[in-house]
């Protein structure tokens, strides 16, 4: 194509710049193609949607700040004495690492702004995965084809986290100390090898002179270039899957309804990059976050209290406030299962969002594709997991902070861990059944308001005197879009006599399946969709609504 | 009325109404919600007793013994010196409720200052104990900041956080805040160990180390102190941190992305 236009040019003048400069990239990269077939592609319009893009632009803040930190900062572990210009640590002994971040902080033109921007996006960019998670779980954007990206967006959050904690242990203060320690502690609790990672980690006895330095290598180059890698692949994925979008009118599963990347989505999700980075900037020069100046820094000989995680480290905190202090001691061993189980827990419990949409599609059995977003309360059983586990997760974010609602909230701290024991069982279960329950409520609501129309708040008196209130009979905009959604039945074992009589064994794993899918769409589970006739019938005219 | 009744239906009504319903709980509250407590009892103010005995008999008696011999109800004042009534009295603590929780607050306090030194010199005269500090002991004059925060760090921080922010006990006991405490009021409790705090008498922590503590205190929890990063959130580290980020950085970014969603090219309809 292009060649051709080049053989026959149009004018006799010199193609435009812009044009000559396209062509001689094309020549060599063979974009036009790539661009042709991806600068209009179309992409869904809903708010929601965008919830990934602030976890992406808060990365690209995170990565842009910290390259300017690491120009500054001493990932070393030599002990020095302070002489910088932070009066109240004025000549005491501290590491390396702190004492160029207090120099960061005080000295380096710009330096606490920056450090406070990372720091804030790195909070955002956790706390916006988890919202961006959690929207693409309760629309079951999971679903075939999406598994391997919700897996890739897992790995991400789960990666984040550790990023995050390296991250913020670099500064070598008391604050962050107390959770390296911590973690050394989970890591000596594992059986047997514990205590050789422990050693190989630390490279000895903690805390020994150089975990700061191999914090800072797995935090600036080992993970985030796993992560960079992911987000890469991520977005691929987004691109070869297109779009998922919410059921309407003119959309089905086989098309995407909105608008072109470009000039589109290129115009707004650029504008919205600088608006996610304003925020943030305007939130790092508002609020302070990690004063490691008033933390002091670490020595293992002291701690403080209220010492926490960053947010996303919380739920870890917890499961260990909470769990008792059991152990085990056998032939001069000791099992602390006070720190072991939590930290099984903290896998399994994170563990289980990343197996979800396996265990959803083998429950269904169903092996399409799915591209039109389920809106939750159409997936009562699901929806009621998911607010199950985000209830456990939250309850134990309760239990890491549990001295700081002890003392805020003027209640007793062993009230509030008794609170977050029980509560981490039951508090799930309550939410599963109420969530179930408001799912069924308003899809009961809805099939009301396809079969009966609108309430309108119109009261209208008959001629014998009865009162009525009038309804709006939906459009058939609306009615296709409460209705769009498609109900399962419930798996069934099938024949288990064969045509010769004989009977075939029946798995147990078939059993649970059945059980399951009778759970998931059972007539307990589901409000069946009004059909056709049922809304003839109500809407031909006799009887009043 | 028509036109509220008009818009009864509109979207937004819901939350007119529960905005409206919340402010009349709240005022109502307010209007009838109890006043603070009873002001101590005026007869024992007015009877201006300028001797401790006789306030002594009135206010702490009851509790603490008619000769500070102690009882069921509170303990034996014997020996605690004019420096523990000075802090307890003086920080309002004393006189307690009768019926407090785990642990007795800081309060407003009830008697003059030369009332309490007219209790704190009958205290001390049941037994030897130490003495109210003078400003040459709790002053910052010669004071090393930066070594007060090291001993802060070592010896009370476990309770009371980095800056003394204060932190919990356990069954709802707690260490309080030390911001805004008078320097001599914190002298007064490493002196004595009130309640659940332990004592730190001269002998193991030096006058010197005190005034250090005092200084470094004042350096990073004091009326002038400056937070070089904005807004403290209470100083009490990740927890309002992740609350801060999640309500007013991921609230407003969601905010910021309903708005430009909202706001979408004209090109879809006719």
């Amino acid at each position: 194509m292009s060649t051709n236009e080049n053989t026959t040019p149009r004018s006799r003048g010199k193609a435009p710049a812009g044009e000559r400069v396209a062509d001689w990239a094309d020549g060599r990269l063979g974009i036009y193609s790539l661009a042709k077939a991806n600068m209009r592609k179309i992409f869904p319009d809903h708010w929601s949607f965008m919830l990934g893009e602030i976890c992406l632009y808060s990365f690209i803040i995170i990565i842009l700040t910290g390259v300017y930190l690491t120009l500054f900062f001493h990932p070393s572990m030599n002990e020095v004495e302070y002489h910088g210009s932070y009066v109240p640590l004025q000549g005491q002994l501290m590491s390396e690492a702190f004492s160029s971040t207090l120099h960061i902080s005080f000295d380096v033109r710009g330096g606490l702004l920056i450090r406070q921007i990372h720091h804030w996006a790195a909070v955002i960019f956790l706390a916006g995965m988890f919202v961006h998670m959690m929207r693409v779980f309760f629309t079951g954007a999971f679903r075939k084809p999406r598994e391997i990206n919700w897996l890739f967006g897992f790995l991400l959050f789960v990666l984040g986290m550790f990023t995050g904690f390296t991250g913020y242990s670099l500064p070598d203060d008391l604050l962050s100390g107390t959770g390296v320690r911590f973690t050394q502690g989970a890591i000596l609790s594992v059986p047997i090898v514990g205590t050789y990672i422990s050693m190989f980690l630390f490279g000895g006895e903690f805390p020994g002179h150089d975990f700061v330095a191999r914090f800072y290598s797995i935090h600036i180059l080992l993970l985030p270039g796993i992560m960079l890698g992911l987000v890469v692949g991520h977005l691929i994925l987004v691109f070869y899957h297109k779009h998922t979008q919410f059921a309407g009118p003119g959309r089905t599963n086989k098309n995407v309804v909105g608008m072109p990347l470009l000039p589109v989505y290129m115009a707004k999700a650029g504008g919205f990059f600088f608006l996610v980075f304003g925020a943030i900037a305007a939130l790092a020069g508002i609020a302070s976050i990690n004063p490691i100046w008033a933390m002091g820094p670490y020595r293992p000989d002291q701690v403080s209290t209220g010492a926490q995680p960053d947010w996303y480290m919380g739920f870890a905190e917890g499961l260990i406030r909470a769990m008792p202090g059991w152990e085990i001691n056998f032939w001069g061993h000791t099992l602390v299962l006070g720190v072991f189980i939590p930290l099984v827990l903290f896998g399994l419990f994170l563990g289980l969002i990343a197996l979800y949409p396996f265990i959803e599609s083998w429950v269904t059995g169903d092996k399409r594709e799915h591209h039109i977003l389920d809106r939750p309360r159409n997936a009562p059983t699901r929806t009621a997991l998911g607010v199950a586990w985000v209830t456990g997760y939250m309850i134990m974010l309760i239990g890491g902070g549990n001295d700081i609602v002890a003392t805020h909230f003027h209640l007793s701290i062993n009230a509030v861990t008794w609170f977050v024991r029980i509560g981490f069982f039951v508090g799930p279960v309550l939410a599963f059944v109420v969530t179930k329950r408001i799912c069924m409520g308003l899809q009961r609501r809805d099939k009301d308001k396809i079969l009966h129309g609108r309430e309108t708040g119109t009261i209208k008196r008959l001629p014998h005197g009865e009162f009525i209130e009038v309804h709006e009979p939906l459009s058939q905009e609306a009615l296709h879009t409460l209705t769009a959604h498609e109900q399962y039945k419930p798996a069934e074992i099938g024949p288990t006599v064969d045509e010769n009589g004989v009977e075939r064994k029946v798995k147990g794993s078939e059993k649970l399946r059945a059980k399951l899918s009778e759970a998931y769409y059972g007539e307990e589970s589901q409000i069946p969709k009004p059909t056709v006739e049922e809304y003839k019938e109500i809407t031909s005219g006799h009887g009043h609504h | 009325m028509k036109k509220l009744s008009a818009r009864r239906r509109h979207p937004l009504a819901a939350l007119v109404v529960l905005l409206l319903a919340l402010v009349c709980t709240g005022g109502l509250y307010t209007l009838f919600a109890p006043a603070g407590k009873v002001k101590a009892d005026e007869t024992a103010q007015s009877l201006a007793i300028d001797e401790g005995k006789k306030l002594y008999a009135v206010g702490c008696a009851s509790c603490h013994g008619t000769g500070g011999q102690g009882s069921s109800d509170g303990p034996s004042l014997v020996g605690v010196g004019a420096a523990a009534v000075d802090f307890q009295v003086g920080t309002g603590r004393m006189p307690a409720a009768t019926s407090q929780g785990a642990q007795v607050p800081k309060k407003k306090v009830v008697y003059t200052q030369a009332q309490i030194d007219q209790l704190a010199a009958y205290i001390s005269s049941l037994g030897a104990g130490p003495a109210v500090p003078t400003k040459n002991e709790y002053g910052p004059e010669g004071a090393d900041i930066a070594k007060g925060g090291e001993l802060f760090r070592t010896n009370c921080a476990q309770c009371h956080n980095f800056t003394g922010a204060g932190g919990a006990l356990t069954k709802g006991k707690f260490a309080p805040s030390l911001e805004g405490v008078d320097p001599k009021h914190i002298y007064e409790a490493m002196q004595t160990g009130p309640q659940n705090m332990p004592s730190f008498p001269d002998t193991t922590m030096s006058e010197q180390n005190k005034k250090d503590i005092i200084a470094y205190l004042n350096a990073v929890n004091g009326d002038e102190t400056e937070s070089p990063g904005g807004l403290e959130l209470g100083g009490l580290g990740p927890v309002s941190e992740g609350l801060f980020g999640w309500i007013f950085g991921l609230g407003g970014l969601i905010a910021v992305a309903v708005w430009v969603a909202a706001r979408t090219a004209k090109a879809k309809k006719s």
